[in-house]
């Protein structure tokens, strides 16, 4: 194998797509180099994207924020105009894993390695996350719940690296949560994912995007669900059509975490848990 | 397999070293640097045995790259007392009996180090989150979160 740590994004791109043999682009390695240990990879090369300074930064703009895709979860953590836009992007991304994790892993890594499960990923959907995709002759801007199309599948064609997360301007009015459900109080991988985004206007829900992780082959943006909450005050039965539908989109597998049954359930009960949070957060009283 | 050259700084002391370019830290820093403080129970990034600090970040050392180093700082349980003189930490973990077989212990002080340093006077809850990525198989962690505490009264009072 062979380590590269290029300083900027088309000199990691020229190698991407000029290396023959197996290739993998290394953010945090929390996923990667655990394979690796395990012997299910055998790269030929790796590219470390973390000396590219444009990929460490997380930047306000005119549409919103850019996180560079080599920013860990304690990076994210700490940048208090992120945690006030969209404290749910962040406290998913926090959830990853403990404290050393944290001081590494990345919510493109936490995309990229298309588990089901990935705890960023629904929080990023809801949000309306795009990533910044750049290849050999392009660059082009890709809705985060098009980039897993399976377990362990991304929508990246070869040559092909995420540079950044973008997130959209905050409205007035609006808040974002994500809720796991966990055996264990932490450290452990989600048995069910709930992240829920909107905005009020005139304490109704004006907009909405509600996602689901863990119980599909991959995480599930729901319109179902954020139709059954747009021009609501999230009352009662507002909340009960909101589960119906989040149990209605689940088709999870029956594993040592939850049965089928199990996960259907609680993906409702979350959904409007979430949704009271954000609902709270986004200043809209019942 | 080809070597990488790095050029590094450990526990503030300039250190190179050749790597194959797939040997994790953890594996340079015992194998090659010869400072076994750092210890490995999963190599998974599970059990926090193999903690460390990079440019001041908490990480597990059995996730990063020998070749990532170059440039960086790196910290280990050998940087933390000074010299004969124990950190704060390192005496009430034996005051505390916080530690039976040990293997654990480097890496629990080094993820205590990390959380008294950005919150020096943390509750027990805190304490059991940030110590999360630590596991030890023998203490049942009680004595470890009352060593922590004192520490950090220790180290609150120094500060005065
Ligand atoms: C102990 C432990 C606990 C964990 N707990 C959790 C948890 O609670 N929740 C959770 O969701 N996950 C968890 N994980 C999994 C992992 O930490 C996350 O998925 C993390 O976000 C991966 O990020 P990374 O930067 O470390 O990725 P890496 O390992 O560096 O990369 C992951 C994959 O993404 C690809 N990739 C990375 N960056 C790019 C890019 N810019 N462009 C294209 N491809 C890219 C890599 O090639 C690789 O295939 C845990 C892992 C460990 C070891
Ligand atoms: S050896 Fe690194 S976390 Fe267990
Ligand atoms: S003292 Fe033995 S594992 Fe902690």
């Amino acid at each position: 194998m062979r380590y590269e740590s290029p300083k900027t994004t088309k000199e990691a791109v020229t190698l991407l797509s000029k290396e023959k043999g197996k290739t993998f682009v290394l953010a945090g390695g929390t996923d990667l180099l655990v394979k690796l240990r395990m012997d299910m990879i055998e790269p030929d090369l790796m590219i470390d994207i973390k000396r590219i300074p444009a990929m460490n930064e997380i930047n306000k703009t005119a549409t919103g924020f850019k996180i560079g895709a080599a920013v860990s979860g304690r990076q994210l953590g700490a940048s208090k105009a992120l945690a006030k836009a969209w404290p749910g992007v962040v406290e998913a991304t926090n959830l990853i894993g403990s404290d050393q994790i944290q001081g590494r892993c990345t919510m493109v890594g936490n995309l990229c390695n298309a588990s089901p499960a990935a705890d960023s990923v629904p929080a990023m959907i809801a949000a309306g996350a795009k990533a910044v995709v750049v290849g050999k002759a392009k660059r082009r801007a890709v809705a985060v719940e098009n980039i897993v199309t399976g377990p362990g599948q991304t929508s990246l064609a070869k040559g092909e690296i995420i540079e950044a997360i973008t997130l959209p301007k905050r409205p007035a009015k609006s808040g974002d949560a994500y809720l796991r459900f966990i055996p264990r109080t932490e450290m452990d991988i989600a048995v069910v994912g709930v992240a829920v985004s909107l905005t009020c206007k005139r304490g109704v829900i004006d907009s909405a995007r509600v996602s689901l992780g863990a119980v599909a082959p991959t995480p599930l943006l729901v319109k179902e669900a954020a139709a059954a909450i747009i021009g609501t005050k999230l009352d009662k039965e507002a909340l009960e059509n909101l589960a119906a539908a989040c149990s209605a989109a689940c088709n999870p597998i029956d594993d040592k975490r939850g049965t089928v049954e199990y996960r259907v359930r609680v993906a409702g009960v979350l959904a409007k848990r979430a949704a009271n949070i954000a609902f709270e957060r986004a200043g809209g009283k019942k | 397999m080809t070597g990488v050259h790095v050029s590094t700084s450990i526990n503030g002391d300039p250190v190179e070293y050749v790597c194959p370019a797939d040997e994790s830290l953890l594996d340079v820093l015992r194998d090659r640097v010869g400072l076994t403080g750092v210890k490995e129970g999963c190599g998974t990034g599970d059990c926090g045995a193999c903690s460390i600090t990079l440019d001041g970040a908490l990480v597990c050392a059995c996730l990063v790259l020998g070749a990532e180093a170059e440039g960086r700082k790196v910290t280990t349980i050998e940087g933390m007392g000074d010299g004969e003189k124990l950190h704060p930490l390192q005496r009430q973990f034996i005051d505390n009996a916080a530690l039976q077989c040990g293997v654990c212990t480097p890496g629990f002080l080094i993820a205590a180090k990390s959380l008294l340093d950005e919150n020096p006077d943390p509750t027990v809850e805190e304490i059991r989150y940030a110590l999360a990525g630590n596991l030890c198989r023998c203490t049942g962690y009680d004595k470890i979160v009352r060593a922590v505490q004192a520490a950090a009264k220790d180290l609150r009072r120094q500060k005065k």
